[in-house]
């Protein structure tokens, strides 16, 4: 084994996909993702972001935090951990899912893999290990980290079953959230129909041994269409507009949170309708209960449109001019809508009664200096983007 | 069948106390209780003299006053063979020191006059400190936050109280609350047997050593007790410790509680986020809409309930409540009277040469080893009343410090620990190993397997500043509730520790009554 001693020559990693990726980086970017370095632009944000809109991307998930949960005790253990009922996912099938403390705060969302009746992987931003550890006192069940055991990768776009159909993946009777396998040079391909965009897209699971070689195929089946290597700036774009949540971007986990009033429970940050309260105990139960019966929740989590073209990041919120409602987490300016869209909490009841309005407070930097923009702001329906090809089973051919 | 109001786990003194408090308040209660006579630790001899019959407790000094006379316990047969123990601390060389009253009133034996008065001084500043904890002990512990039901008026007894110390006193008393114990025995005294006997009694029953923080809170705590009606008093029950679990028995049975023992609890019965009943081993279910566990905190959440219906940081709570056993307890039989150096016989006798000595018995714990000299304190109750002519003489002692996780493991540590005792034994009371008839040395795994505490601590998890009060076994459950509507703790694990003394029980069973419907 390696002498852990060492870790600190290279203080971050690479991915089973680094080779391919590194050649690709032209501007050189870079940034850390969970101990790994991940390309933030490769070329240009922009294209990027077009590739997975109109035609295919590929990005490099191996860094995504990875659990192994297996055992006979998994579905009352993952029961016990997650607000939704594990009991009724499928082998075979994915769930979007989330997870409380105590307290009935957030400490991750994820999702979930039905990979047998007892063998489940649960993928998600951050690292949790003790807690899952701990939350497994009682159970017959095993839990390990996986995340270097498995090379991740998010064909997201269009023309991406076309380009899978060409590389020799017949994904046309995949649903979404749906799990299939495909023989892949003596191993096994995973391929589930999920993504972070809201687009039609995939996520391919592979061995870290055999993640060039599937990259190479991808790549050449996809060169038909002009599919791309993406970073996550482009990706972070396609999130927003599909109205998904990062952690520690849109929310700070409850076992991180420094600040009291941080922290956000699922009623808080639009993630309720995952409760499932038939279900027998979980982590948060009872608070959760209590929150919903008393309404004590503080803040509402709200998609905006908001006027002008400046990315409104980090923007405070005013009902009319001078009381403060609310924080924008995440921002941009939406291509593919032709707005300033937003993520944002907000201090109820002003999410349904802001009598003056609600304003959004932009510093826009114009050469060097900041110009303070109030901008309108209005609460839209979340997703911002949501093609009807994304569900589409069998995906049209772009 | 017939159905009752509570079921009461455990009939321990807290059980049986909590239980009887339950009935008066007009609940139907059943205890169950998993040994075959009630009483726990203070179940005696059934009639036949022996050291494997004698009980794990062998002094009164914490027996609340509430439940003493609350259960009439003198009318059902309970009464003293001895108030107001003195303390004899022993020496090798017959050179005893004798503490009479109750904590040492007025020494004898040789000692200098500026000893006599500094600990005259000392001792008063004790019981001063000692008595402004005295209310606490009655009382539902306070929760740090808004709206949570304290009882104010009690709370504000007691800032009285503290108040009354006056500003300096005050201080004194801050200054001193997360102080050890030998810091202030050797800032005022100098006398080696007088610190060593006072270095003793405040780590007893606790896993800490006389140089441990806190290690004087513990003994105001002890100090905060009382028995036969008198402040930090020692006694010993007439019939030994087995008449107060039969005076308590009696007593319950006597208000109508229905009490079955052999009746070990497997689990809780928990039906829609309620405790609603409980399966004994045998699979007998019984059922009632309030579930009271006497048994310890760790056992009845994470066995009893199970981490399931729990959420995980709470289960990290309770695994985490500390509660390592450091007391071994020693029974032994004797052919004739032993001789320890003229000391009198009907005292309580202390091996603990000085600070010291109890510091390095309790080092070798933390390395998982025997004491090559423990320290202890003796009991013989042959000396107060019973032994015929022809009975053995019986000696009790609490042996300090057994290993919690022996590095050798448990058969060679309780070898050993047998060994070493014995070998001081011998040096305080020569020919006294030529006397024995039969022994036995419980270590404090023994004591978990046989009473069912936690790791054989003295409380059912560590009594100590973190484990205190509303910290008491830890913040979520110490106001006797948990998270399980309908299930409540009562047991020494709870607040205000243990001790034969029914308090923890006494006061679960005032909040239920004031929190449960009739
Ligand atoms: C070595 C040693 C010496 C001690 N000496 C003294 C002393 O001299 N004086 C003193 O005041 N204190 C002494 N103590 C402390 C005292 O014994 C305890 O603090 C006290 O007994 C606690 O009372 P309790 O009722 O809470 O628990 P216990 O007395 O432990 O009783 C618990 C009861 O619960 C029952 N039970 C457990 N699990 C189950 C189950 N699943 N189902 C049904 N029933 C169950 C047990 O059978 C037992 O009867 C000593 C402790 C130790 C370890």
């Amino acid at each position: 084994m390696k002498d852990l001693r060492h870790h600190f020559e290279a203080p971050l990693r690479t991915t089973a996909f680094h080779e391919r990726i590194a050649a690709a980086n032209v501007l050189n970017e870079w940034a850390p993702w969970a101990g790994y370095t991940t390309a933030t632009v490769l070329e240009d944000a922009e294209t990027e972001y077009t590739a997975i809109r109109n035609t295919a991307s590929l990005y490099d998930l191996c860094p995504m935090i990875k659990y192994r949960i297996t055992g006979s005790g998994a579905v009352d253990y993952l029961n016990r951990l997650t607000l939704r009922d594990v009991s009724r996912l499928p082998v075979d099938a994915v769930h979007y899912t989330a997870w409380c403390d105590d307290q009935g705060k957030l400490l991750d969302d994820g999702t979930l893999f039905r990979l047998g009746e007892t063998e489940f992987l649960l993928c998600c931003q951050e690292r949790h290990l003790p807690w899952l550890a701990d939350s497994a006192i009682g159970f017959d069940v095993s839990i390990r980290d996986a995340t270097d055991e498995i090379a991740g990768l998010s064909l997201q776009g269009p023309c991406t079953a076309a380009v899978l159909t060409e590389a020799g993946f017949d994904v046309s009777a995949l649903k979404p959230f749906r799990i299939a396998r495909y023989p892949f040079q003596g191993s096994t391909l995973t391929i589930s129909r999920t993504g972070f965009t809201g687009d039609l897209g995939y996520e391919l699971w592979i061995e870290p041994g055999l993640a060039l070689p599937l990259w190479d195929r991808l790549m050449e089946a996809g060169s038909y269409c002009g599919i791309r290597t993406v970073g996550s700036t482009a990706l972070n774009l396609a999130r927003i507009e599909a109205g998904f949540i990062t952690t520690n971007a849109d929310f700070v986990p409850a076992d991180q949170a420094v600040r009291e009033d941080r922290v956000r429970s699922p009623y808080e940050m639009a993630l309720d309708w995952m409760i499932d309260f038939g279900k027998g105990h979980f982590n948060g139960r009872r608070a959760l209960l209590k929150e919903r019966d008393t309404q004590s929740g503080e803040w509402a989590f709200v998609a905006l449109d908001i006027e002008g073209n400046v990315a409104a990041d980090h923007a405070i919120l005013y009902d009319g001019r001078d009381r403060e409602i609310g924080q924008v987490t995440s921002a941009a300016w939406s291509p593919v809508t032709k707005s300033s869209i937003a993520l944002a909490h907000m201090r109820r009841p002003y999410d349904t009664k802001a009598k003056g309005g609600i304003w959004a407070e932009i510093y826009a930097l114009r050469e060097l200096h900041y110009v303070k923009l109030m901008m309108k702001a209005e609460i839209v329906a979340r997703p911002f983007f949501a093609p009807p090809r994304r569900r589409a089973t069998p995906p049209g051919r772009f | 069948m017939q159905s009752f109001d509570a079921i009461v786990i455990g009939g321990g003194t807290n059980g049986m106390a909590c239980a009887t408090r339950l009935t008066k308040g007009g609940k139907r209660v059943l205890l169950l209780d998993a040994a075959d006579r009630p009483g726990g630790a203070a179940i005696g001899g059934d009639g036949a003299s022996g050291a494997s019959q004698m009980p794990l407790a062998h002094l009164l000094m914490m027996l609340d006053p509430r439940v003493h006379a609350g259960m009439d316990l003198d009318q059902h047969g309970f009464s003293y063979a001895a108030t107001d123990l003195a303390t004899t601390a022993l020496s090798a060389t017959g050179d005893h020191l004798v503490l009479e009253g109750p904590a040492g009133a007025s020494l004898s034996g040789s000692l200098s006059d500026t000893d006599r008065d500094a600990w005259a001084t000392l001792r008063k500043r004790l019981l001063t400190y000692a008595e402004a904890l005295v209310p606490f002990r009655a009382l539902t512990p306070p929760r740090i936050a808004r709206k949570a039901g304290n009882d104010m008026l009690g709370l504000a007894k007691i800032g009285l109280g503290l108040r009354r110390l006056g500003r300096d006193e005050f201080r004194e008393f801050l200054r001193l609350f997360l102080i050890n114990v030998a810091d202030v025995l050797e800032d005022d005294l100098t006398d080696e047997r007088l610190r060593g006997v006072l270095a003793f009694d405040a780590v007893l029953g606790s896993w800490l050593g006389p140089r441990s923080p806190n290690s004087l809170l513990v003994y105001l705590n002890r100090l905060a007790g009382e028995a036969a009606g008198t402040r930090a008093a020692l006694a010993l029950p007439k019939g030994g410790m087995g008449t107060v679990a039969d005076a308590m028995a009696r007593s319950a049975a006597a208000s109508g509680v229905t009490l079955q023992s052999g009746a070990r609890v497997e689990r809780i019965l928990i039906e829609d986020d309620r405790a609603t009943g409980v399966v004994l081993t045998t699979g007998e279910t019984y059922r009632a809409p309030t579930i009271v566990s006497a048994a310890g905190p760790k056992q009845t959440l994470l066995e009893l309930v199970g981490a399931r219906h729990l959420d995980t940081g709470f289960v990290r709570h309770t695994r985490n409540i500390r509660s390592r056993g450091g007391a071994a307890k020693l029974h032994i039989a004797l052919t004739a009277r032993p001789d320890f150096r003229g000391a009198d016989l009907a005292t309580r006798l202390v091996i603990a040469p000085d600070i010291n000595a109890v510091e390095t018995a309790f080092n070798a714990t933390k390395y998982g080893e025997v004491p090559e000299r423990p320290v202890m304190e003796i009991v013989i109750p042959t000396a107060h009343e019973g032994a015929g002519a022809d009975d053995p003489h019986l000696l009790s002692a609490i042996v300090q410090f057994a290993p919690h996780d022996p590095r050798d493991g448990l058969d060679k540590a309780r070898k050993q620990m047998l060994a070493n005792t014995l070998g001081v034994l011998e040096d305080h009371a020569p020919g006294i190993g030529g006397l024995i008839s039969e022994s036995e040395l419980l270590m404090p795994q023994d004591i978990e397997a046989r009473y069912g505490m936690a790791g054989g601590n003295w409380h059912h998890g560590e009594l100590s500043v973190e484990q205190m009060l509303f910290l008491r076994p830890f913040a979520d459950v110490a106001q006797y509730s948990t998270p399980i509507a309908g299930l409540w703790l009562a047991s020494a694990g709870s607040h205000p520790g243990g001790g034969i003394s029914g308090a923890a029980g006494w006061n679960a069973a005032e909040r239920i009554l004031s929190r449960v419907a009739a």
